[in-house]
């Protein structure tokens, strides 16, 4: 499944999940009627303009094994949110079998290595705020006892050559926030320029995430004053011949 | 009323880098101390649990543990008064005061008489009241409401309240130190509380097995507002009773982690009765609180227990400052209990968030808080809260959405791409992009192309 933003702006992204997937040997189907998930509709509050939507990713999705997305924001929608269609086994089946692609990589896969993939960078990584705490891929600050855990980390330290900074105040939300970004576009900014002060602080120039709609936010910011910034999805640095 | 325009009264605030960096730093330390202190108690998500099913035990047997309470607090000497509502509240309090002769009233913190517009209600009836509490006493002196409920004032830094206190109090108005600060206060109020007809307490607790009001301070103005007075008032929202000791020891332990990363205030008082010669009263306020708590969807905010943690990890409170919410509770708690009292008033407040989630993960009494949010936004669709325009957005994106055929001529008819995206057709404000942030350029193909073009529609065409 390639996520509506994902298809007009970043092409290149669906591109590297689609050739990711093929490399490690998945049989990858893309429905061609496709559109989104409901989420921008349904996280409005406007469930019943959702329910069309929605329906018609059921049609599109309801028949394959697993469904995979590159990214955590639209998986969290449609695993943990998708309540605007009515409640049949088909909905059910969609829920249960969505993955973001940090998680199929890990979870059903089970990837030992990239073997393709060189990355000699230093990176960034932002886990976006539906990927922790909406899809539990990495252990919250706010629950500190918790056991270190992160899939998406475990998955960039398999690529050779890159190495990962760490920055101050890591699982605070950039501030796109989806129709955020529209309604409340000063804090939404504000956070977003204050997520770029701490990442840039550590002297990497690469922020790698598994959602695109962060880093579009965090791209928007950047294009300001800090143009030495690049923005990579994960699943290009994973299919190699990002860096 | 007009509803409360969150995010216009939040731009003020912004435009002033120095305050919103000082005030950001402040709370997110209080977050960063809550943490500390959480990671040092190995047990401590069980204990979350269990608060939670406590609150929930408490709430789900509301009736017999504030009968239980009021007898209690009866055999102990103290006077027991149930109010419907504010109004009812602030009538109860002023007649006690009338009865005695009263005419002026020193308080600690309470956030249910700000929540009662209890001081507007005494002032107009010719009652002088006074905040004790640092706080507090900076925003009264200020004419300003709390803009946290923790730490009233926080979103001052010791300049402005050094410059205040001179204005007021003649003061240094360079010495912005606050031990400095905290000691011309204490001087100019202390004399206020000796001299007082009346003190006035709110609670943290309402022990329902020995009738006691408990609050839990660092200044210890609650004990001397409470005990130096003749005579005592407190109020109580009907949540805040619990069943025994036992329990507030889970309360206790978890509530000034929470708050402020300590491990035990200062003071944690006891109002079990009046003391020889006194008189104690407790005020039952309901206001608002026997609705919520009948309402399937919303009644978990009264496990509430005012920590104000949601608010110390919640990056829009953090930027946007408290008085933007323009109401008693404020960040991601006021989100989802201010619609609970006036549903038009504060009709956009649960859009100011980003549903991160965080403030759910902090809260030690498990109120899903961020999922509350998300419920509050499809009640405000049902109930008429969107504006025509949004309406009408929504409804285009729906349609669009639905029909893939419509969506690919919208999405590849180029430089359009933009206007058909739904993140952006909300109020079709495509400038609220663009005023801070650059608008991503569209590529050249979307990925639908590509795969059309490098694959074929059957997914084998195109390959070599």
């Amino acid at each position: 499944m390639i996520p509506c933003y994902i298809d007009m702006f970043y092409p290149e992204v669906g591109v590297a999940t689609l050739e990711l997937l093929e490399k490690l040997g998945v049989e990858v189907d893309y429905p061609f009627d496709q559109t989104c998930c409901g989420q921008p509709m349904a996280n409005s509050g406007a469930h019943k303009e959702a329910k069309a939507t929605e329906e018609l990713f059921i049609r599109n999705f309801a028949r394959y094994d697993h469904i995979v997305a590159p990214s955590g924001s639209c998986v969290h929608h449609l695993r943990n949110k998708f309540t605007a269609a009515g409640d049949t086994p088909e909905r059910g089946h969609v829920s249960a079998h969505v993955h973001d692609l940090p998680e199929f990589l890990c979870d059903v896969l089970q990837v030992e290595e990239f073997p393709w993939a060189e990355f000699p960078h230093q990176v960034t990584l932002h886990v976006s705020c539906s990927a922790l705490r909406g899809l539990y891929e990495q252990a919250m600050s706010e629950r500190p006892n918790d056991p270190w855990f992160s899939k998406p980390r475990s998955l960039l330290e398999k690529v050779k050559g890159l190495t990962l900074a760490d920055f101050d105040r890591p699982d605070e939300c950039c501030g796109f926030g989806g129709t955020f970004a529209v309604t409340d576009e000063a804090v939404s900014a504000a956070m977003g320029n204050d997520k770029l002060e701490r990442l840039g602080a550590t002297g990497a120039r690469y922020v790698v995430s598994g959602d695109m709609s962060c880093l579009m936010h965090l791209q928007g910011c950047a294009h300001r004053d800090r143009d030495d910034f690049h923005f990579l999805h994960l699943a290009q640095v994973l299919n190699g011949g990002a860096g | 009323m007009k509803p409360v325009d969150q995010v216009r009264n939040s731009l003020g605030f912004l435009e002033d880098p120095t305050h919103e960096h000082a005030f950001d730093t402040l709370i997110w330390g209080l977050r960063e101390r809550r943490d500390a202190a959480a990671r040092e108690v190995p047990e401590w998500e069980d204990l979350r649990t269990l608060a939670s099913r406590i609150k929930e035990h408490t709430l789900s047997h509301l009736a017999d543990y504030l009968e239980q309470f009021e007898q209690r607090a009866t055999a102990n000497g103290a006077r027991v008064h149930w109010a419907r509502d504010a109004h009812e509240h602030n009538q109860i309090v002023y007649d006690i005061l009338a009865a005695h002769g009263a005419k002026t009233l020193v308080k600690s913190k309470s956030m249910l008489t700000e929540e009662c517009e209890m001081r507007p209600f005494m002032e107009r009836r010719g009652i002088t009241v006074t905040e004790t509490d640092l706080g507090e006493r900076i925003q009264q002196l200020d004419h300003q409401p709390p803009s946290h409920i923790v730490g009233p004032a926080f979103q001052k830094t010791t300049k402005d309240i050094a410059e205040e206190f001179h204005r007021v109090y003649g003061s240094d108005p360079d010495r912005a130190d606050a031990v400095y600060l905290a000691h011309v206060m204490r001087e100019h109020t202390r004399p206020l509380i000796l001299a007082a007809d009346a003190g006035m307490t709110g609670a943290n607790f309402a022990v329902a097995e020995t009738g006691a009001v408990v609050t839990v301070t660092n200044e210890g103005n609650a004990d001397l507002s409470g005990n130096v007075p003749t005579l005592r008032i407190c109020s109580v929202g009907i949540e805040k009773v619990i069943p025994g000791l036992a329990e507030l020891a889970v309360f206790v332990r978890l509530l000034t982690r929470s708050a402020t990363g300590e491990r035990i205030t200062q003071y944690t008082s006891h109002f079990a009765g009046p003391r020889v010669g006194a008189e104690m009263h407790v005020v039952l306020v309901d206001n608002g609180r026997t609705g919520r708590l009948a309402d399937d969807r919303f009644w978990p905010s009264l496990k509430c227990i005012r920590c104000a943690a949601c608010m110390n990890t919640c990056p829009v409170y953090r930027r946007s400052g408290g008085l933007s919410y323009g109401a008693t509770y404020m960040g991601p708690i006021g989100l989802i209990t201010m619609p609970s009292a006036d549903v038009r008033r504060y009709r956009e407040l649960p859009f100011s968030s980003t549903i991160n989630g965080s403030c759910s993960n902090v809260c030690p009494v498990q109120i899903d808080i961020h999922e509350q949010i998300y419920a509050w936004r499809e009640v405000m669709d049902d109930t008429g809260g969107f504006s025509a325009t949004k309406k009408a957005a929504m409804k285009l994106a729906g349609a669009l959405l639905s029909h893939p055929g419509a969506f690919r001529a919208a999405a590849e008819a180029g430089g359009t791409a933009l206007r058909v995206l739904p993140h952006f057709a909300v109020y079709n404000r495509l400038n609220a992009w663009g005023r801070h942030r650059d608008v991503p350029e569209a590529p050249k193909e979307t990925f639908h192309q590509w795969y059309a073009r490098n694959r074929g529609k059957d997914g084998h065409d195109g390959r070599s």
